[in-house]
């Protein structure tokens, strides 16, 4: 197997913050691979360095082999990694479909021109990218929304589609960062089974940050674990539930102050 | 394709009933109908910046002016006194005759598309208001240099061009505006521009070039306005820097207010409406003696949207363009069914007890291995 994702030494400061530090990682082709860590952790800041929101302070992305480092988040979209946010961000104005399409944008093979003109080009170019969209939207599940404005969508429905969007970037890494919050249990079971279908059905290789610890261990292949920023731990899941550091890391935040602390 | 080409034509032929119509009625209302259509040249284009991509661009007469001095740069007679060799120089048009007229106009199109991309590229790292205030002040540095600018007449401005504009040509580059708006706003092009009004940072992480999207819209919108310059300085026959002021492009995005930003028909109707009311005020300025009541208008308009959408164009906060978006009908956010608040914090509880109740496997005491 060879690394699709190969992080070095990733280092994100915020002035005088250190988010995340010596963030190293090593995503197989066609792996689910979880990322978790109590709030505050630094998870959704290495999603941000993976997508070129942020520009890492230390260290190093390779991508397949290509480094990534410091590309603008649209080439990185462009060499095949993808993502949802933790705080929706959909195109509200768009319909259901339009979002999907406009994550296809990319991969429109027809200029400015073309689409003043409506030329055949631009019509089966503008046809082929709603069936796209339209299979995308059947795949997750809101193929009988597709006409509805984004807005208009309920909480889960939200979550479904900026899944639906990522994958119309045509990505082959997409990360997911929190994809379950605020789904019900129902809701849940079924977001665990299409994570799974994207990964067996449409062979893309995942990296899923979440809270819900059923979710994450019944799913993940592997789990690394951030705290402060740091990771204190990586393995399969029935390693990392046993992990000192992790229980520690877990049931020590928040109450009564940190026992590692406390033993310095 | 072919059914493009087959509206266009039948955007010519209705441009031409038209003219044929506004020739045979009262030269007043015929006067008012041309404005319109060149209104609508304004708006429309201008919403693609404003509405569709969200860039608040308060430089639209900026373009409009340069389109309507290099237009008429190329058909008029120029006759300007010449410092060096201390006497009067005649320049003669380079595009002679009525024929001339639309290669002036494209000419001055292109003139004011190649200001949109000068525009464009600095104004890509600003936002919001500093965006409207650079944009702003690019109308004013257009106009400053055209006043400053003998050989186009300076100050006093340009006087005897020719009238080439008529209602064929108003009405036959507005309906071509129109058509070719529909057309972008509909593509991916189109859903690429409303992404990037939508959530930027989203646009960009799914793969669209927000910059070269931005600076496009900025071109297409400015190659536009040039045209409507152009068509308006060879329908008044006379332009000045006054013509292009910063009041020219506040008026274009009442316009678009009025009518709904980020909708073609909106931008439309409302093109049509503010035209046509002020020059109905017209009356009441002569009977009233009362000159300058069209911007008591405009302030009306403005002051009669904030009373009904309390919320305020100009806001609690600063001219943004959610704002505005959100004094639209039907365009209010029907309060987006948020997360529950606290919903992380108990995501964590749910991961403490996930762990608490897991770890039958661990040794009792996991602290006291240290
Ligand atoms: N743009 C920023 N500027 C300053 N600090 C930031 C920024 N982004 C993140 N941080 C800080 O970095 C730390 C890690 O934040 P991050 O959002 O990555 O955590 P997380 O693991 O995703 O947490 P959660 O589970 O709550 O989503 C936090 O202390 C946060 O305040
Ligand atoms: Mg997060």
């Amino acid at each position: 197997m060879t690394a699709l994702l190969e992080t070095r030494d990733l280092a994100m400061r915020f002035g005088g913050l250190t988010a995340v530090e010596k963030f190293c990682c090593s995503i197989e082709k066609g792996e689910l691979f979880g990322l978790i860590g109590p709030n505050g952790a630094g998870k959704t800041t290495v999603f941000n360095m993976l997508t070129g929101v942020y520009k890492p302070s230390e260290g190093e992305i390779v991508l397949d082999g290509t480094p990534t480092t410091g590309l603008a988040p649209a080439d990185i979209s462009a060499r095949g990694v993808s993502r949802t946010f933790q705080n929706i961000r959909l195109f509200d104005e768009l319909s259901v479909l339009e979002n999907v399409m406009a994550g296809a944008h990319q991969h429109a093979k027809i200029n400015l021109l073309d689409a003043l003109l409506r030329t055949g080009r631009y019509r089966r170019e503008e046809e082929s990218q709603r069936e796209q969209a339209m299979r995308l939207l059947d795949f997750v599940g809101l193929g009988d929304r597709a006409g509805l404005p984004a807005r208009a969508l309920a909480y889960g429905h939200r979550r479904k589609l900026e899944i639906a969007r990522a994958l119309a970037t045509q990505p082959r890494l997409l990360c997911l960062d929190e994809p379950g919050a605020g789904m019900n249990h129902a809701e849940k079971l079924e977001l665990s089974a299409l994570i799974r279908r994207i990964r067996d059905e449409l062979g893309i290789t995942i990296l899923l940050i979440e809270h819900d610890m059923k979710l994450v261990m019944g799913l993940c292949e592997r789990i690394q674990v951030l705290d402060h920023g740091q990771t204190i731990c990586c393995g399969a899941p029935a390693e990392v539930q046993c992990n000192d550091a992790v229980i520690e890391a877990y049931l020590g935040a928040g109450e009564s102050g940190r026992k590692k602390t406390a033993d310095h | 394709m072919l059914r493009t080409l087959g509206i266009l034509a039948l955007i010519c032929a209705a441009a031409f009933g038209l003219h044929l119509v506004l020739d045979s009625i009262d030269a007043y209302w015929a006067r008012i109908a041309n404005l319109c259509g060149i209104s609508i040249l304004l708006a429309v284009s201008l919403n693609v910046i404003n509405g569709l991509c969200g860039q608040f661009s308060l430089g639209h007469a900026g373009f409009m002016a340069i389109g309507a001095y290099v237009s008429a740069f190329f058909t008029t007679t120029l006759r300007y006194f010449d410092d060096a060799a201390g006497q009067y120089v005649t320049v003669l048009p380079l595009l002679d005759q009525s024929w001339g007229f639309v290669p002036a106009l494209l000419l001055g199109g292109f003139a004011a598309a190649a200001a949109g991309l000068v525009i464009g590229i600095p104004t890509l790292r600003l936002r919001g208001d500093y965006l409207a205030i650079a944009t702003l002040g690019f109308g004013e540095i257009v106009t400053i240099m055209i006043t400053n600018f003998s050989k186009v007449g300076g100050a006093n401005g340009l006087s005897g061009i020719p009238a080439y504009s008529n209602g064929f040509w108003i009405f036959t580059f507005a309906g071509i505006c129109v058509l070719f708006t529909l057309h972008l706003q509909r593509s991916t092009f189109g859903r690429a521009l409303i992404a990037i009004r939508e959530n930027e940072l989203a646009a960009e992480v799914m793969g669209i070039r927000t910059a070269r999207i931005k600076i496009a819209a900025f071109v297409y919108g400015a190659f536009f306005a040039g045209i409507a310059g152009g068509l308006l300085g060879h329908f008044l026959q006379t332009i000045s820097p006054a013509t292009f002021g910063f009041m020219k492009s506040i008026e274009v995005i009442v316009m678009l207010v009025l009518g709904g930003l980020g909708s073609l028909t909106g931008a439309i109707i409302g093109a049509v409406t503010l035209t046509v009311l002020p020059e109905l005020l017209r009356d009441v300025e002569t009977s009233t003696g009362m000159p300058g009541i069209r911007m008591v208008v405009y302030s009306l308009v403005l002051i009669l949207l904030m009373l009904f959408r309390p919320q305020g164009i100009f806001g609690q906060r600063e001219l943004s363009l959610r704002l505005l978006r959100s004094l639209l009908p039907g365009r209010r956010k029907e309060g987006a069914p948020s997360a529950p608040a606290a919903f992380t914090a108990q995501q964590s509880v749910e991961a403490k007890t996930f762990f608490a109740r897991a770890p039958q496997t661990l040794p009792p005491q996991n602290e006291g291995k240290k």
